[in-house]
């Protein structure tokens, strides 16, 4: 064993109390880092999860129609009014040779072509207005899980067959097998059997939503062989603004991200994301400032043994390194222990209330990434709080500690 | 090892100041020269500049003036890490009261400069450690804790720590100070033994007679000077300038 590392442990375990209440100290700091950040992270990452559950990433539109004003080349002076068209669910040109050039555009990983627009929902006397969403299951799938949503029925969207949202289901009175007519603008539409019935977690899509066939919807929107939106999935959830952005520029369509139709919620994120940091912060200082706390009376506490380690012939870098390997044993023992903490006040809170199908309803997310950050942070923290006692430790004066103390 | 005759230490007009705004001299051109093997009792009235004198040629403190050769080795202008060095090599330290770690065990303390100089313990650290704990008479006591021996017992631990580099010079501050006759004895009986068998020169600072008296050398400082100088009833003639 290393005699700086010998010592450093021989004066650990000599300063029992004091070594354990430090540790105690450094374990809460990072226990409250770890829980704090996995709640967090676990919660923002639920939210993501419901958010994206039942949404693209990026959802690609024609642009807007907007009327032009006809110029008349003489100089007479008009007063113009342009109305704003009402809009009507339109194609997007050529989208075979969109999505072809979407699909190889990097951080692009599926694109599935949709149909979407209004509809009413009948069933009897009854009547609400509905998105009618016509879609691909294959193309679908890898952009929203839906089969993983059906709560009754199946995922079944042959011929008349379509899939509606609990809410809808219960305020039309639905079963998977009855009936319900879908009209969209200009009369068109049909009746649809209910193959099944889903929940994406959203009490307000369930109610609006409602899922047929592509060609159903194309038929339905007289859209035949076009479709109205590309839905898109990419590799990095946060870096959604950034691909709409290229995809416009390559396209010179409208694409939006789930980022800014979830504005709102990014700043929530993001709040939460810095309070967390402030936290960290918080924390991550007041476990610096007890590991020099402790060093420092340490070396004020050992200033006479310390003169005489010198005098017996051990350099000043050793002295020195005596004192950083406490702080960093400090640091690396605390973390440790901060992780079990941290893991079990994480546990513990994510089994306190429970979601009916038995998932934490505060979810909290504990990885070897968070484990590691933080044994890394406690660690450096450890040995930076160690410098200032470990150099004064060594600057001491053999001659005079030894005759001081 | 240095010839008897050649001397260990040379100490040349030594001068030592504290303060800065109050200036207090205490060491006021010191001249001295210490022979290898040599037996020597540094004496004097309290505030003459003992301790002073034994830490600036101990190179715990560096002179305001004068120069310091030990073992031929000019030790002016050497940086502390250097002069550390220096230090394990050809000294030993004995303090008044015995400074030993009390985290550690006897035998621990005694590797200790073993282990400081090597940076990580060797096998043969502890049988040395050992072997000077037996001729201390402290053998059965190896494994204790030092805070668990007697204040005769831990100057005898602080006594084989001094000599476990083998240095050709152990500089001894009030060594017997603290303890009593039957332990004072002990101690400086054993620290003669290793003179005489080892060969190791003591420089040793002490207010007793009784130690002075069978001591081969007596240097007596009055005032930060070197009052008298004797070896064996005969005066030493200083040495040369």
């Amino acid at each position: 064993m290393p005699f700086e590392l010998f010592v450093a442990l021989r004066y650990l375990r000599e300063g029992r109390l004091q070594t354990w209440l430090i540790l105690t100290g450094v374990g809460v700091g990072v226990g409250a880092i770890i829980f704090v950040s996995a709640l967090i992270t676990g919660l923002q990452q639920s939210l993501v999860d419901r958010t994206l559950g039942s949404q693209a990433h990026v959802v690609v539109r024609p642009p807007e129609e907007m009327p032009r004003v006809l110029e008349r080349r003489d100089s007479a002076l008009r007063a113009t009014v342009v109305q704003r068209p009402p809009q009507r669910v339109r194609s997007i040109v050529e989208w075979q040779r969109v999505q072809d050039l979407i699909r190889r555009i990097p951080g692009v990983v599926a694109v599935a072509p949709t149909v979407a627009g209004p509809a009413m929902a009948v069933r009897g006397l009854g009547a609400t207005s509905v998105t009618v969403r016509g879609i691909e299951i294959e193309s679908y799938e890898p952009i929203v899980d839906l089969e993983g949503k059906v709560v009754d029925g199946r995922f079944d969207l042959t011929g008349f067959k379509a899939m509606v949202g609990t809410e809808l289901a219960r305020k039309l009175g639905l079963e998977v097998g009855g009936r319900v007519r879908l009209q969209a603008a200009g009369d068109r539409g049909g009746v649809y059997t209910v193959a099944g019935i889903f929940d994406l977690g959203n009490k307000d899509l369930n109610e609006r939503w409602v899922f047929v066939s592509l060609r159903g919807a194309q038929t339905m929107f007289n859209l035949v062989g076009g479709v109205s939106t590309l839905e898109i999935k990419g590799t990095e959830i946060f870096q959604a603004d950034n691909l709409a952005a290229r995809i416009r520029d390559r396209t010179g369509l409208d694409a939006e991200s789930w980022m800014t139709r979830n504005s709102d919620l990014l700043v929530g994120l993001r709040s939460q994301s810095q309070s967390s940091t402030m936290i960290q912060v918080f924390v991550i200082l007041a476990v610096a400032l007890g590991i020099a706390s402790v060093l420092a009376v340490s070396v004020v506490q050992k200033s006479r043994e310390i003169g005489i380690l010198k005098a017996t012939g051990t350099r000043t870098a050793s002295v020195t390194r005596i004192f950083l390997l406490q702080g960093a044993m400090l640091g690396m023992a605390g973390s440790l222990l901060g992780i079990a903490i941290g893991t079990c006040l994480a546990l513990f809170f994510a089994s306190l209330a429970t979601n009916p199908d038995g998932s934490p309803r505060f979810p909290v997310d504990l990885n070897l990434v968070l484990f590691g950050r933080s044994v890394a942070v406690a660690l450096v923290v450890g040995l930076l709080s160690a410098i200032l006692p470990a150099r004064r430790a060594a600057r001491m004066d053999p001659a005079t500690v030894i005759r001081n103390g | 090892m240095a010839d008897t005759a050649s001397p260990l230490l040379q100490a040349r007009a030594l001068t030592k100041t504290y303060g800065e705004r109050i200036v207090t001299p205490v060491l006021k051109g010191i001249d001295l020269d210490l022979l290898a093997r040599e037996f020597c009792a540094l004496t004097g009235p309290s505030g003459s500049g003992k301790t002073t004198l034994l830490n600036v040629i101990g190179l715990l403190a560096r002179p305001t003036d004068g120069r310091i050769f030990l073992d031929g080795h000019d030790t002016g202008n050497l940086h502390d890490d250097a002069r550390t060095r220096l230090r394990a090599r050809f000294l030993g330290f004995v303090f008044q009261f015995h400074h030993l770690l009390p985290a550690f065990t006897a035998a621990e303390n005694v590797m200790m400069p073993l282990l400081s100089r090597h940076r990580r313990r060797k096998s043969w650290m502890r049988p040395r450690a050992l072997e000077l704990l037996e001729e201390v008479g402290l053998a059965d006591r190896a494994d204790y804790r030092v805070i668990d021996l007697s204040g005769g017992q831990q100057q005898r631990v602080a006594v084989a720590r001094a000599l476990v580099m083998d240095p050709p010079l152990v500089l001894a501050d009030e060594p017997t100070g603290n303890l009593d006759t039957e332990a004072s004895r002990r101690v400086l009986q054993l620290m003669r033994s290793f003179n005489e068998r080892r060969s190791t020169a003591f420089l040793i600072v002490t207010h007793d007679e009784h130690i002075a008296r069978q001591c081969d050398r007596v240097v007596h400082m009055v005032d930060g000077r070197v009052d008298s100088d004797t070896r064996n009833g005969a005066r030493v003639a200083p040495p040369p300038d």
